[in-house]
């Protein structure tokens, strides 16, 4: 048994100036990075792999077996990329990171980029999100002048580049090979698979994308050993992560606990939901993760029990919602989202989504017609699956189990709009003519 | 609900305004750009950061950006605008001195980003996409910035300003009317749109030391780890017959 919360990404986040490298090494910082360079780049790889680490970035592939599929007899450069698009509606983990710990990316970006036996690495992030840009910019700046980055670093003859690079607006590039056709200068569009990024990424050479959780936890399992991470967690979904509160819940916020903690316990740590109120529907790791409801409190948040219980650990990204809200209309707004993100490459999500935005607003203006219920299931049938990535999949999943989970609410759109059944400004967390937090 | 009643039409669709060409790309700006193209393996990597630059110069994607970017990059211009056009970030017509971006995906609009959208638009006088006549704002609705722990929140040249309410976001907007120093509330004083597209193009403006490490949801689950005492597992402490710490330390 270990604590309930176990900061370790987040441990930092109080210092005054964390993001600054000298007080980075005040803490140990890049302790890690010299362990990691007196090991051969095999041990290292070994070491994440035995770690249990699965990809922070919702997929939750095991990080080290990612690594191995490099194959080094390629004669192409290798590259590690980091994503860091952040903008699954709900996930909102590693923005904080890099705004306040730049430094453990920056370190993680190095051991990862050795253990591949990279020489050029890409921090990819979304571009909405400046003064991240102005703290990892800075980061990349004081590691090369501290002679963690560059040539021959700290004397052992590794070499490697890293750049900072911006996106400009597109949720599609938080997908791995979007992200690599943006990075090519080109517009963000998944490319099909295989040849998978491993064999043929970044200007077709072998490249390992990450997301900025996985790369930044990479530190730790150097120093303090692959054992000691997987001490934390459960048998399947070792470690810790942050897992993201957001809603009506009372004090939303970042919690890093090992994997499977539960719905229930966060809650409580959280303060429950706001004053008076009870929790309606959540989703367990971002929008694009079918929503579960409070008889899931106790389901444990680890990658096999969420799948087990027919939704996706994803992000850890914990939208809460109480009972002044609209099943409808959430759905309603997260396939406009989905609808205003495709990039249009696949015929079923670029005009499905439209297709099923139009649909849900008749649902919310309550002017749908019985039937329109199996209709919108038999559009979201035909977009889910039927796409290059997993957008499409992610769209859907809401719909479906909004259905499934509250049938009723949707019935009621056939007569009675959502704004009567749920007076919108009561859901807001000010009250309507003023105030701050309801 | 029958199926002919689908549209499938893209109002915000077309190119960029080359009616417009107006342009303060100059010999410095050239050499920005080419010092970008020059910092990746390919240099056709560098567009994306080009045209944040571009718009740092000429408030919006203009015909001589284009033209400039492709020159650079041996491409078409073709190929330059059907990048441009693709990202939400671009912009076609000027955006205002201050872009102001309100975050109305399901949490935030759920949580009051609708409202507060009505609000700003009210206030502003303007709808989102559209600018001041004044050119002094901008506004935009967002999609999910990654700040769902501070919801609703409202972007300010790409600078967060969270937990909003209308009451906040009128102060906001006018002091920055009137040109006064608004503070993000995890971020830097707040500068302008033309300047913040610089510094997401690569170019430090010096202001990464300003703002917190964090804000206050981000840090209340390790406060709360402080209060009780917990913490991961010390190293080479971790044995499957290890005690709970949890029960050591309560």
């Amino acid at each position: 048994m270990t604590d309930m919360l176990t900061p370790v990404l987040t441990a930092n986040w109080a210092d005054d100036r964390a993001w600054k490298l000298a007080n980075y090494e005040r803490r140990g910082g890049y302790q890690a990075l010299r362990k990691a360079l007196k090991m051969s780049a095999d041990d290292v790889m070994t070491a994440v792999k035995e770690s249990g680490l699965r990809g922070r970035g919702g997929a939750g592939f095991p990080t080290g077996m990612k690594w191995s599929f490099v194959p080094q007899n390629n004669p192409n450069p290798k590259y590690l990329v980091v994503n860091g698009d952040e903008s699954e509606p709900g996930t909102c983990k590693d923005i904080p990171l890099m705004m306040a710990s730049p430094h453990t990316l920056v370190e993680g970006v190095i051991i990862s980029s050795y253990a591949i036996r990279a020489h050029h690495a890409f921090i990819y992030i979304r571009g909405e999100v400046l003064h991240v840009h102005r703290r990892m910019q800075q980061a990349v700046r004081e590691a090369y002048s501290a002679g963690y980055l560059g040539k021959n670093i700290l004397g052992t003859g590794y070499d490697l580049e890293v750049i900072v690079h911006a996106g400009a607006g597109a949720y599609i590039c938080g997908e791995e090979t979007a992200l690599l056709d943006s990075l090519e200068g080109r517009r963000g569009q998944p490319r099909l698979r295989p040849p998978f990024p491993a064999v043929a990424g970044l200007y077709a050479s072998p490249t390992v994308v990450n997301n900025v959780e996985s790369i930044a936890s990479v530190p730790s399992i150097i120093a303090n050993g692959a054992s000691w991470f997987a001490s934390m967690g459960t048998e399947k979904s070792k470690g810790f992560g942050i897992y993201s509160l957001s809603g009506h819940v009372a004090r939303p916020g970042q919690y890093e606990a090992p994997l499977g903690i539960t719905m229930r316990q966060l809650l409580d740590l959280a303060g429950g939901m706001r004053n008076g109120h009870q929790l309606k529907f959540f989703t367990p790791g971002g929008s694009s993760t079918q929503i579960l409801t409070a008889a899931h409190l106790d389901l444990p948040l680890d990658f096999d029990s969420v799948a087990a219980a027919g939704s996706l650990l994803g992000t850890r990204a914990l939208q809460t919602f109480d009972e002044t809200t609209s099943v409808v209309r959430t759905t309603l707004r997260w396939v406009e989202f989905y609808k205003h993100e495709s990039c249009g490459k696949c015929t079923p999500c670029r005009e499905g989504n439209w297709w099923l935005v139009q649909m849900l607003k008749k649902f919310e203006a309550g002017q749908a017609e019985e039937g329109d219920i199996e209709k919108l299931l038999d559009v979201a049938s035909n977009i889910g699956g039927r796409s290059f990535c997993a957008l499409a999949d992610g769209a859907v999943a809401c719909v479906q189990s909004a259905v499934k989970e509250f049938r009723s609410e949707f019935e009621q759109g056939y007569h009675t709009p959502a704004w009567e059944l749920f007076p919108y400004e009561k859901s807001a967390l000010f009250a309507t003519n003023e105030g701050g937090r309801a | 609900m029958s199926g002919h009643e689908f549209q499938s039409y893209f109002p915000e669709s077309g190119g960029v305004d080359y009616s417009d060409t107006s342009t303060a790309i100059d010999d410095r700006a050239i050499a920005e750009l080419r010092q970008l193209a020059g910092r990746y393996p390919q240099a056709r990597s560098a567009l994306l950061p080009m045209l944040h630059l571009v718009q740092s110069y000429d408030g919006r994607i203009s015909p001589r950006g284009i033209e400039v970017c492709a020159e650079i990059l041996g491409i078409s211009t073709a190929q330059v605008s059907g990048v441009a056009t693709f990202y939400t970030m671009y912009h076609r017509r000027p955006a205002g001195k201050h872009h102001i971006g309100v975050c109305t995906t399901a949490l935030c609009a759920v949580m009051g980003g609708d409202i507060l959208l009505e609000k700003v638009s009210e206030k502003l006088g303007i709808h989102e996409g559209e600018t001041t006549p004044d050119g002094l704002f901008s506004l935009e609705r967002v999609e999910c910035n990654a700040a769902c722990d501070f919801a609703p929140i409202m972007m300010v040249n790409w600078e967060f300003m969270d937990n909003m309410t209308p009451a906040k976001a009128t102060e906001i907007l006018d002091k920055l009317a009137a040109g006064q120093e608004v503070q993000s509330s995890r971020g830097a004083t707040i500068t302008d749109w033309r300047s913040a597209e610089r510094v997401l193009a690569g170019f430090d403006d010096g202001r990464a030391d300003e703002g917190p490490t964090a804000g206050e949801a981000s840090l209340r689950g390790l406060n709360l780890a402080q209060e009780r005492n917990w913490t991961a597992p010390a190293p080479g402490s971790t044995t499957a017959s290890a005690p709970a710490p949890s029960q050591e330390k309560k």
